[in-house]
């Protein structure tokens, strides 16, 4: 099918929809949601890649192109969606990613997901597809409604399509591990973070703290002389990303949460078993404490904790911020027919 | 009696006699932002000096229906804070204090009217530093640049405002605090922290803003590469990207520019250049070194005539600061200039500078070219003189035309700069009224009655329709139940 005629389609769908819709890509973060709620509005076969200049660093792609897709493209010359989005069970698609919003261990370093979004095309609830933002890196022309697609968890409409910054894979990756308590490895890393060292990834887990360095190989060579430890598995960024650890495993009884904090903000007084990555700024637990204690406690601390393994289980926003929302929400889903039940933070 | 006196004793009541201008002349430095050409008298001036007083300036413009056009440095340059005749002009300077700077959490916490360069002195002695550096720096304030998203010459590598902002403190005209995101670096819910980035002001009034800081690099250096030609610098610019290499600042200024600049400071630029490109690179000494050599490579490989790498600091600073007084100095050349700012492909470079040379040939007006070709982001200057009889008509019409070789180019009418009331004909060229309804639909989501900088960076429809950019489908106008003037 040809995107003009996926388009039509699709534009048709919507504007005959009497209920609401579900959008679905391959469901590989299907977990994250409650309930179904309306007739699915499948987008997975409109795929690929629609334009891709490496010299541009930028690269635009259908939503249901699938994220081991893209990756394989932008390897092939020696690029990387810098992002890295998690591809929960292997799969999932770049509309997916850009509706969760989630982003992988170099986040600190590299961006955000919603920071290398440069331009979407989106279908609205009124049934009309729009260009917002474009194929630069710069570009201050309207609202930045593109970015604001990245974590809407596709309330706001469909993305079709979008542009996506990325950048050149790094001459040379290592990984060290040193053992390391939690609170050395927190000191460690928050002290580290002070300084301009090449570092685009931390992990600590399991008692031993893993970094990665990225650079050319003198720069490199130099880090890992400064921050010592044991050469260590560069596999560990793919498997934390995805959730490969058994640390993840929802099927436990424990609640796993996501914990997003200050870097140097200290460890809520949560018992459980933790994960954290980025530096310190992102902290996973799993535990068996009550949920509203958990949210409280990391809220006094600066932070927001997002129970990761119940159904629809997000962090919040207030009921200030929550009325914007649905006033935003309005604006581009008059009907409330996408993904309803989903506007992000609403408890 | 308009809104605006009627408004007038309940200002007095809530503000200090300091914070409330009245008078036409203490008025006048506020007629316009750094886009002088565009200016009109504000009704009234206020200045909180608290937020408590800006809230209070707030109430009483709901109550009685005034408009309310937020500033802050007033260095913007595409009239984001033109003022109103019947409003009020709420200026931000006053709220000008650094709340925190916490270096283990490299954060700083700060009020609106803040400079941009002041945050990185006050993270300085931390070894940090806050990265957008927009050429106002030294006076533009924060709240300004969140207004605007603005960029800088290091873009390229970090990012724009929006990318260092982490969260915000925000008023709404219905007096409501919104707070959005903090020292985290994700935040729950919508972006709203995006939307708010380049809003200019038009959905609300920011009261705090979290910057991101990061460690100082340790090292940086500076390549100057002169070439025969435009295309010639265009295309290594692509090639360093291309080599996968990210550089902190690449900047391209033609021979005009750099003629403007050597006569002006006296660099050393290599003046029988067609163009020069300064590169710099930053982080570890021994990752700029191994950079610096592959830069060196990539810029021999594509034509460069000579390449230069600044033994020092002060060589660096030197190759710089030619780039920095560049827009002074082409301001010696002509009476006046009109700084355009575009954003195009990289591929795109010489094919656009091309066609801008070619515009200049036609219309007779000079064009000096000094940008930030890592980005894309053109600032053609026109040099027109203002006293010449439809000069001015005659640079802006050029200047239109130029934004609209970088839409057609796949680019975009303002990279940096913002829309304002600038380019508000220029935006009914890059987007169509169904688009510009939907932005008209997130303004009134924050701010239903359209008191918050009313008539700035979207046109509305009508504006479209009479400019005969609308995009008419089927000879049917899109919304023809909406009435045009």
């Amino acid at each position: 099918m040809s995107d003009v005629q996926f388009e039509a389609s699709i534009i048709e769908r919507v504007a005959a929809a009497t209920g609401p819709l579900q959008i679905c890509g391959r469901g590989s973060k299907r977990f994250l949601y409650g309930r179904d709620i309306g007739d699915y509005l499948p987008v997975s076969m409109h795929r690929g890649i629609i334009d891709y200049q490496p010299s541009e660093l930028v690269v635009t792609a259908r939503c249901g192109t699938s994220l081991a897709q893209l990756n394989e493209a932008l390897a092939e010359r020696g690029q990387v969606l810098a992002a890295d989005p998690p591809q929960f069970g292997g799969d999932g698609t770049l509309g997916g990613a850009i509706a969760v919003g989630l982003s992988g261990p170099g986040r600190p370093w590299y961006g955000a997901l919603r920071d290398c979004v440069l331009g979407v095309r989106l279908l609205t609830g009124h049934g009309e597809v729009h260009s917002f933002g474009g194929q630069v890196m710069k570009n201050v022309a309207g609202y930045d409604v593109a970015r604001v697609q990245v974590g809407a968890h596709g309330t706001l409409g469909v993305v079709l399509a979008a542009s996506l910054r990325v950048l050149p894979r790094p001459a040379v990756e290592a990984t060290v591990t040193i053992d390391a308590s939690r609170a050395d490895a927190h000191a460690t890393v928050v002290k580290l973070g002070r300084r301009p060292l090449p570092i685009t990834a931390t992990c600590w887990v399991a008692e031993k703290l893993h970094l990665r360095l990225s650079g050319t190989d003198q720069g490199v060579a130099h880090a890992l002389d400064v921050v010592g430890g044991e050469r260590g598995d560069a596999s560990i960024w793919s498997v934390v990303r995805d959730h490969r650890l058994p640390f993840f495993d929802t099927h436990t009884g424990l609640a796993l949460w996501r914990i997003s904090l200050p870097v140097a903000a200290p460890f809520p007084d949560i018992a459980g078993e933790w994960l954290v990555e980025w530096g310190g700024a992102l902290r996973w637990c799993r535990t068996t404490a009550d949920a509203e204690h958990v949210r409280a406690l990391v809220a006094a601390l600066g932070g927001h904790a997002h129970e990761f393994s119940a159904p629809a289980g997000f962090a919040r926003v207030d009921a200030l911020v929550g009325t914007y929302q649905q006033r935003l929400k309005h604006a581009f889903d008059p009907k409330g027919i996408f993904n309803v039940d989903r506007v992000p933070g609403m408890g | 009696m308009n809104a605006l006196e009627r408004a007038r004793p309940a200002l007095q009541k809530v503000l200090s006699a300091g914070s409330l201008i009245i008078d036409p002349i203490a008025k006048r430095p506020y007629e316009s932002d750094g886009l002088t050409a565009i200016r009109e008298q504000p009704g009234l001036v206020a200045l909180p000096a608290s937020v408590t007083e800006l809230k209070a300036v707030l109430a009483v413009c709901r109550a009685f229906d005034v408009p309310v056009v937020p500033r802050g440095a007033g260095t913007g340059l595409s009239g984001g804070a033109r003022p109103q005749k019947d409003g009020v002009l709420l200026g931000l300077s006053r709220l000008n204090r650094i709340i925190a700077v916490d270096p283990d959490n490299r954060v700083a916490v700060v009020q609106p009217g803040v400079r941009n360069l002041a945050i990185s002195e006050a993270a300085a002695p931390h070894g940090l530093f806050y990265a957008p550096d927009p050429s106002s720096q030294i006076a533009c304030s924060i709240g300004g640049n969140v207004a605007e998203n603005s960029g800088g010459v290091h873009c390229l590598k970090y990012g724009l405002t929006v990318n260092n902002v982490l969260g915000l403190r925000v008023l709404t005209i219905d007096g409501e605090e919104l707070v959005l995101g903090g020292a985290t670096l994700d935040a729950p819910g919508f972006d709203l922290l995006a939307l708010m980035n380049g809003s200019e002001g038009m959905l609300g009034i920011v009261t705090e803003v979290t910057v991101r800081l990061l460690p100082i690099p340790a090292v940086k250096s500076v390549l100057l590469a002169s070439f025969a030609s435009l295309e010639s610098a265009a295309d290594a610019v692509s090639a360093i990207i291309a080599a996968g290499i990210v550089p902190a600042g690449l900047e391209m200024m033609d021979q005009v520019a750099t003629g403007a600049a050597e006569a002006f400071v006296q660099v050393g630029y290599p003046l029988d250049a067609a163009a020069i490109l300064l590169c710099e690179l930053d982080g570890e000494a021994a990752d700029v070194a191994g950079q610096r050599l592959r830069v060196e490579a990539v810029l021999n490989a594509a034509g460069a005539v000579e390449v230069r790498v600044a033994a020092n600091a002060a060589e660096g600073d030197r190759m710089w600061y030619g780039r920095k007084a560049a827009f002074p100095a082409v301001g010696r050349l002509a009476p006046d200039y009109y700084c355009m700012d575009g954003t195009i492909p990289r591929a795109k470079l010489a094919s656009v500078l091309r066609a801008i040379a070619d515009l200049s040939a036609e219309t007779g007006l000079g064009v000096a070219n000094v940008f930030h070709a890592g980005d894309g982001n053109l600032h053609p200057l026109i040099l027109y003189d203002a006293n010449s009889p439809g000069q001015l008509d005659a640079a802006v019409s050029m200047g239109e035309r130029v934004l609209a070789l970088c839409v057609a180019a796949g680019g975009t009418v303002t990279g940096e700069h913002g829309v304002g009331v600038e380019k508000l004909d220029a935006m009914c060229g890059q987007f169509d009224a169904p688009t510009l309804t939907r932005f008209h639909a997130v303004k009134s989501a924050f701010d239903p009655r359209g008191l918050l900088n009313p008539g700035k960076a979207i046109p509305t429809l009508a504006r479209c329709a009479e400019l005969g950019g609308m995009h008419v489908h089927g000879g049917a106008l899109p919304f023809p139940d909406i009435e045009r003037l």
